[in-house]
Formats: C-alpha cells, sequence, structure tokens
C-alpha cells in the first residue's frame, strides 16, 4: 500500500499542530442559499440554526437574486450545462464574448480575459505580461493570490510598505534600471476595508513610468459612485493598467474571474497564461448569470446605494455602542479586538445571538491584530442592522470592552 | 560585527517598520515569527545584504530560520564573508 501507515501518521502529526496552533478551520454548513438571513449546521451535526450574515462577500445581495436565478437557468436551458473544454480549443461560446465585452464597458477599460476564479487571474497575469528584465513592485498586504502569481513569475519583485506612498516612490526611484515596472496592489484590502490611494498611486506611475494593476475584487460592483471600482472612487479610470477581478464576490457570488485593460496586455494573457490555457472557464449557467448582474448594475445604482446607506448606519451605531473599530468607508468594517482568543470567544457569542460572524487571527492578519470582521450587504434591512448592533453591544458588554480603545483592551485581554 | 548588527538593525526598522509603530526591535527580536518581516516581503533584506556585502546567498540557505533575527542574519553573512 502506497499511503503506508508511517505517511499517515505524519500527515496526522501536522493536523494535530494545526489543531494545537489554534489554526484549525472547523466545519460549517449552511443549510439554505446565501443570503442576509441563511440556515447554518454548526458544528457539525448540530440542528439547523437561523442565523443573520455578517461574514458573505454578497456586498450588492446578489447571489440569489431572482432574475440572475432566472438567466442562469436560461444559460443552462440554450447554451447547455458545460464546456468540457478549455477557451481555446472549443471552449468559447458567444456568451463568454458577451460577458468579457460587458466587463470592459462597466469597469471602463479596453478589453477583458475571463479566468476560472480570481485567483486564477492573479496566477496567471504576472508570467503572461513581463519577464526577468521587469520588475513587480507590490503593497505588502496584497492578497495571497497576487503573492503566488508573481512567485511564479521571472520578473525582480519587491515590495512597500502598506499604501506608504514615500516607500513607493522610493522603490519606483530604485528600480529605474528595469525594463518594466509594474506596481501591484488591491483596490480595497480585505482585512481592513482600506482604500489604496490610487489617486497618489497613478501620479506616481506616471512620473516614473511604470504600470498599475489592482486587484478589486472586494470593490467591483459597488465601490464609487456608479459602482465601477476603486478607480471610480478616486476619478483615475483611465489611469490604470489592469484590473482583475472576481464574480465570486459582490457581482453574483458564484464564480469566475476575468483580467481586464489596455489591449496589449490583455491579448498577451489570451496567447500566455496557463490558468486560461489550461483550465475550463465559466460554465454557461454562470457566464449568463453574470452578465445579468452587471446589465442590473449598470442600469441601476440602487444596490449600491443601499449598501452604502448601510455602511454608514451601521458604522455609527456601532460607533455609539462604543467598538473599537478600524475607521472606514467599505462595507468590510473590521471590530478590532487584538488577542486571538478573545476575537473567536466573542465570535463565538454572536452566534448563539443569531449573528453569523468569525474571528480573524494571526496568520490572516498580523500577529497581535486579530479581529471580527463584519461584512456588510445590500441585503441587509435596518432590522437586521439594528439587531447585529445590539448582539454586540450585549456580547461587549459581557467581556467589558465597550468603550475600550487599544490599548485597553490590550491591558485586558493582551495581544 | 557590532557595525554590521547595526546596519542591518537599521535597515530593517527603516524598511519595515511604520513611523507609529510601537514595535521595538532588538538584535534578538524574531523578525519573521513575529510578523514584523514576512517572507513575501524579506526579498527586499535578502538583495540589501547581498549588495551591502557583495555575496549571494543561496535560497536553501536564505531561510525564515535563518533570518529570523539580525544575530542570526549577521552569522550567515559572516559565514560567507569567510
Ligand atoms: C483580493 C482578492 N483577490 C482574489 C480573490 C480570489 O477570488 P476567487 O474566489 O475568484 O478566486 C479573493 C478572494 O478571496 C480576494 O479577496
Amino acid at each position: 500500500m502506497a499511503f503506508s501507515n508511517s505517511t499517515r501518521s505524519l500527515l496526522a502529526d501536522e493536523i494535530e499542530q494545526i489543531k494545537e496552533d489554534g489554526l484549525f478551520k472547523e466545519k460549517r454548513f449552511i443549510c439554505s442559499a446565501q443570503d442576509a438571513e441563511i440556515e447554518v449546521e454548526y458544528p457539525e451535526g448540530a440542528s439547523h440554526e437561523k442565523v443573520l450574515n455578517f461574514c458573505a462577500n454578497n456586498y450588492l445581495g446578489l447571489s440569489s437574486h431572482p432574475d440572475v436565478i432566472k438567466a442562469a437557468h436560461e444559460g443552462l436551458d440554450t447554451r447547455g450545462y458545460g464546456m468540457s473544454s478549455v477557451r481555446f480549443i472549443c471552449g468559447t461560446q458567444d456568451i463568454h464574448r458577451e460577458l468579457q465585452d460587458k466587463v470592459s464597458v462597466f469597469l471602463g477599460m479596453e478589453d477583458t480575459l475571463l479566468f476560472p476564479s480570481c485567483m486564477d487571474a492573479n496566477s496567471g497575469v504576472f508570467e503572461a505580461i513581463l519577464g526577468q528584465e521587469d520588475v513587480i513592485i507590490a503593497d505588502r498586504l496584497i492578497h495571497a493570490s497576487l503573492v503566488d502569481g508573481i512567485r511564479l513569475c521571472s520578473a525582480e519583485y519587491d515590495t512597500f510598505k502598506h499604501m506608504n506612498m514615500k516607500h513607493l516612490e522610493k522603490k519606483l526611484e530604485l528600480h529605474q534600471d528595469r525594463r518594466i515596472r509594474l506596481v501591484v496592489t488591491d483596490g480595497v484590502f480585505s482585512m481592513d476595508g482600506d482604500l489604496a490611494p490610487l489617486d497618489e498611486m497613478v501620479e506616481l506611475c506616471n512620473r516614473y513610468n511604470a504600470m498599475l494593476l489592482v486587484d478589486d475584487s472586494h470593490a467591483s460592483g459597488f465601490i464609487g459612485k456608479t459602482g465601477r471600482g476603486t478607480h471610480e472612487h478616486f476619478n483615475v479610470i483611465d489611469g490604470i493598467d489592469l484590473i482583475t477581478t472576481t464574480f465570486g464576490k459582490g457581482l453574483g457570488g458564484a464564480s469566475g474571474g476575468c483580467v481586464s485593460g489596455r489591449s496589449e496586455l490583455i491579448e498577451l494573457c489570451r496567447q500566455k497564461a496557463r490558468p486560461y490555457l489550461f483550465s475550463n472557464s465559466l460554465a454557461p449557467p454562470i457566464v449568463n448569470g453574470s452578465i445579468k448582474v452587471i446589465d442590473l448594475i449598470s442600469s441601476s445604482t440602487e444596490r449600491r446605494d443601499k449598501l452604502e446607506w448601510n455602511t454608514k448606519y451601521f458604522r455609527e451605531k456601532m460607533e455609539e455602542a462604543g467598538l473599537d473599530m478600524r475607521p472606514g468607508e467599505t462595507p468590510i468594517v473590521p471590530v478590532m479586538l487584538y488577542n486571538a482568543k478573545l476575537a473567536n470567544d466573542i465570535a463565538r457569542d454572536m452566534y448563539a445571538e443569531g449573528i453569523y460572524v468569525i474571528g480573524f487571527c494571526f496568520p490572516v492578519v498580523p500577529a497581535g491584530k486579530a479581529r471580527i470582521r463584519v461584512q456588510l450587504s445590500a441585503a441587509h434591512e435596518k432590522e437586521h442592522l439594528d439587531k447585529c448592533v445590539k448582539a454586540f453591544r450585549k456580547i461587549g458588554d459581557k467581556y467589558g470592552i465597550l468603550g475600550l480603545g487599544k490599548n485597553e483592551i490590550i491591558e485586558k485581554y493582551g495581544r | 560585527m557590532d557595525k554590521m548588527k547595526e546596519t542591518v538593525l537599521e535597515y530593517i526598522v527603516d524598511e519595515y517598520l511604520d513611523e507609529d509603530d510601537e514595535d521595538e526591535v532588538s538584535y534578538d527580536s524574531p523578525l519573521i515569527s513575529s510578523g514584523i518581516v514576512d517572507s513575501f516581503s524579506m526579498v527586499s533584506l535578502k538583495r540589501f545584504i547581498e549588495n551591502k556585502y557583495s555575496i549571494k546567498l543561496p535560497d536553501e540557505e536564505a531561510t525564515p530560520e535563518a533570518f529570523d533575527t539580525v544575530n542570526s542574519i549577521c552569522r550567515l553573512v559572516n559565514k560567507h564573508l569567510g
């Protein structure tokens, strides 16, 4: 037997170690469609609980929107279930082209290429467009999938301190001898909910002759006054060379990603990006659902407006309740607890109050910066937000953290 | 050795800490395992050391463990300075 007992026990030890380190991810089952209100089986085998969901990336509340579901059905009926081929052999339908064209218009870019996921887009884009004469200069807190993609590419790479423009400028100066400089950032950073200062970044990139890539996965569809993303928010749509984003969050939440940008860059991805060449693209129902999502948000800003209202209201009420949040304006609201055990204990007590949130600890966030990340949605009604704040008040009071700032919480619970 | 430690520490403070960081870094502070330097951003530190001391650190030696404190970094550099 190839899977010997010694191999098994080696792997079991590793799993045990993950548990000992407090990093083990438990299974949680959602036994309903994704929405503001969901049914959850947690822990495994427990009876189903109806809870309010405050940890989905369902920013626009489109995951279970009737029009999107209907469009997916139509995709299934007219274009079938699957393609059984990668894009460049016989896996590209007219609806793939239609989705790409609509995304280009929506994001204000020249061209777009679909990938099986944004993880795949980020894995493939760098190797496709850069070589060893080039350099990538990345914010230190970019998403893990970008880090993976950068590592797969032969270009030199360097990093700058999170959103520190002086440091970025220093690095741009340092790498002036390279053929191409590519600066990489998230538009909205998923753990802190902060916005990369794209206006300043575009200015620096122009001054130092560098290209700019933005992963707008946590922004597409709702950041900016018509929801185009972080580049719209900062009014620099023309200054961005590449955007990667996902259909797996605000834009319907099923799956799929894309690279959008200058046409030569997209053409190189079409010719060379490995996840595009060697993995199936989005299935027809998802393509059709995604087209409907883009149509919906192109014709009305109602959903992103509601999300913006929800965000303002929730942050205000949480502030009044005395919770320590990272300031910001995105629907990602980090409630700072600093201590990992405290974050997990509070998340568990919140669940008992009918509010589904999760504690985030090292290594997902820096050590000593544990938190509960609350994510708001246009699917939330005011009553949902009130119930969530009420639960935070109750549980926050139980742990005696209401009104406390960073140093006081750390003094009480340690890091 | 002391001069080298000073130089490396100065680079780390400048390259990895923000002005408002309260972290105090000494020659023995863990850098990687504490999260001050992550394995992704370690690359600039490695390049700085290679340029400064005109050495080449092979990837199998430039491990997160070897880079975890100023002291261990300087030991590695000295080994290559011969
Ligand atoms: C910033 C960012 N980029 C990319 C991804 C990956 O997206 P996908 O689920 O489409 O692979 C995520 C999802 O976690 C993300 O947060």
